[in-house]
């Protein structure tokens, strides 16, 4: 029998969180601050909105690019919170997840062999999902001393002739980086001198805790050739809904509508019910989610200052960062004794890109309560790794 | 930053004001003052616990009573609401607008015990025109705490 199998597929890496999954599964009693997904439930009236949808046996596909009256709101909502203006009739399209956006946008985009730049650390899916674009992936290691910023040299110096595309995941899963308006306009400059395109992944863009999130898209210049994401999965707390969206210039938007429509068809129906309830009357749940993670990251920040653990303060996302290289083992190392020992499962950075090495990813998705257990254990561990060095 | 604290503590009257400050990202010393000022001021009038006696071998019933009274000149509904919240076994008084005149909650050891309170202190008072008593079955969720069912965390252990 022949290779049933794309070599270009077999070759993709499997994720690094895997193995540590297959543990903590396994661990009745494992406390985990490795979960990207909000603690909260979705707030009650959108999951009405959904179970009302149901009911009124609204069941049916929606069309390709999405609802129009979620459009309509997106647009509304992009208007009120980024003040970008997009056209909902060609400039929208509802997905499933942000996760599918990032997909189509690179397909839609890429040419075999071109260059997509891929800062990292940064969430797993960028690099198999250019590969399978048949793109080229080209990593931009960030650095702990910019806070995982991406800087315009370092944007500057991975540009070639082949690049086309840069992905852009700010605020940032797993650092909790943030960029500010100063920093976007820095690399807008370095995009318009290159001609070079950008995919905008902000689904992390009302978790922030310092100014408020700016989209690289309504900066002079840069609507033209952005492709802004974003979802409700983080910011509603809607990830099991799997309701994402993307907007930009309609020649763009209309290539990937091509591709949705054949491989996906339209996003949940329910799930675009719930989002218009979301969208409407959702900003005071995200308000309030809002303040409960900036308290939780507080915390954290002062609990790490106090034992001493090394970690720059970030201002986006639900994520720490914090650096373990005092311990001279890797984070893996790092990760797979603090599980075994402590029962505490936290992702090492490398799982998003090899520049993570030295980095552990723990999140704030948890109560204060559980976060103090939790951290209480890490005390306990880092003092011990302390003292077995010393 | 008063709104802050309040909210926070009024689910968790117990954290520890250094912990307060932490999360908060004020001063220790300015959380100390403004709660002591609140005290001060009547702002934060307790600290109470919430108990789902249910759990308890303790026997206790909770009634609601709405009680319809004639106001009196002068007074309006002031001097009746302290001559029914003087009973210490009352919970809780208020003035409600709409069918009736006062609520007032209260809890006893039994049945009998609510319904002899409001027989033969309540319903014998001078302004009282009526009662009609209601007994709580069961709580579902008090204060914003769901009673009835305990959190699980469903998650995925590790998610990307």
């Amino acid at each position: 029998m022949r290779n049933p199998l794309a070599d270009k597929v077999v070759d993709i890496k499997p994720s690094g969180i895997r193995k540590f999954f297959d543990i903590v599964s396994e661990m009745e009693d494992a406390i985990s601050l490795g979960v990207g997904e909000p603690d909260f439930d979705t707030p009650w009236h959108i999951r009405d909105e959904g179970i009302y949808s149901l009911e009124k046996g609204r069941t049916f596909y929606t069309s390709n690019a999405g609802l129009k009256e979620l459009k309509v709101e997106i647009c509304n909502y992009l208007k009120r919170r980024q003040g970008i203006e997009y056209n909902y009739n060609n400039e929208v399209i509802v997905t499933v997840g942000g996760s599918e956006a990032i997909d189509i946008a690179l397909r839609a985009m890429i040419n075999d062999g071109e260059e997509v730049l891929i800062p990292q650390p940064s969430y797993v899916s960028y690099e198999p999902c250019a590969i399978l674009a048949n793109a080229v992936p080209v990593i931009i290691e960030l650095k702990a001393e910019n806070e995982f910023r991406l800087t315009a040299q370092e944007l500057r110096d991975a540009i070639t002739d082949k690049t086309k595309v840069l992905i852009l995941p700010f605020p940032n899963n797993p650092t909790g980086a943030i960029m500010e308006r100063k920093d976007l306009e820095e690399i807008a400059e370095v995009l318009i001198e290159k001609d070079i395109f950008v995919i905008s992944d902000e689904i992390y863009a009302e978790l922030t805790y310092k100014e408020e999130h700016v989209s690289i898209a309504s900066l002079p210049g840069m609507r033209e050739r952005t492709i802004l994401i974003n979802g409700f999965s983080k910011a509603y707390a809607m990830t099991g809904w799997r309701l994402g969206y993307a907007c930009g210039p309609k020649e763009i938007l209309e290539q990937m509508i091509k591709i949705h429509q054949f491989a996906i068809m339209c996003a949940p129906t329910t799930s675009q019910y719930a989002a218009v309830e979301a969208l409407k009357n959702g900003d005071d749940d995200v308000k309030e989610m809002r303040e409960a993670y900036n308290q939780r990251r507080r915390y954290l920040m002062y609990a790490f200052k106090e034992m001493g653990l090394e970690c720059f303060e970030p201002f986006g996302a639900f994520y720490v960062f914090p650096c373990i290289k005092e311990f001279g083992m890797t984070s893996e190392e790092f990760a797979d004794r603090f599980l075994r020992e402590e029962k505490v499962a936290v992702v090492p950075g490398t799982a998003f890109g090899d520049c993570g090495e030295g980095f552990l990813r723990i999140s704030y998705a948890y109560s204060l309560e559980n976060l103090k257990v939790a951290i209480g254990k890490l005390r306990v561990f880092v003092e011990r790794l302390r003292a077995e060095k010393a | 930053m008063r709104e802050k604290i309040l909210s926070i503590i009024e689910r968790n009257s117990r954290i520890d004001l250094k912990e307060l400050a932490v999360i908060l990202g004020v001063e220790e010393a300015d959380v100390v003052s403004e709660m002591e000022a609140m005290e001060r001021e009547g702002v934060i009038c307790g600290y109470h616990t919430m108990i789902d006696w249910e759990k308890t071998s303790i026997e206790k019933v909770t009634a609601l009573i709405e009680v319809r009274v004639t106001p009196q000149r002068g007074q309006g509904f002031d001097n009746i609401a302290e001559r029914i919240y003087k009973y210490p076994e009352v919970n809780s008084v208020y003035l409600i607008s709409g069918g009736y005149d006062l609520l007032v909650t209260l809890e006893g050891k039994s049945l009998k015990e609510v319904s002899s309170f409001v027989s033969d202190k309540l319903s014998t008072l001078d302004t009282v025109l009526s009662t009609a008593t209601h007994f709580i079955l069961k709580k579902y969720k008090d204060h914003g705490t769901i009673l009835a069912k305990k959190y699980e965390d469903e998650r995925e252990k590790i998610t990307p």
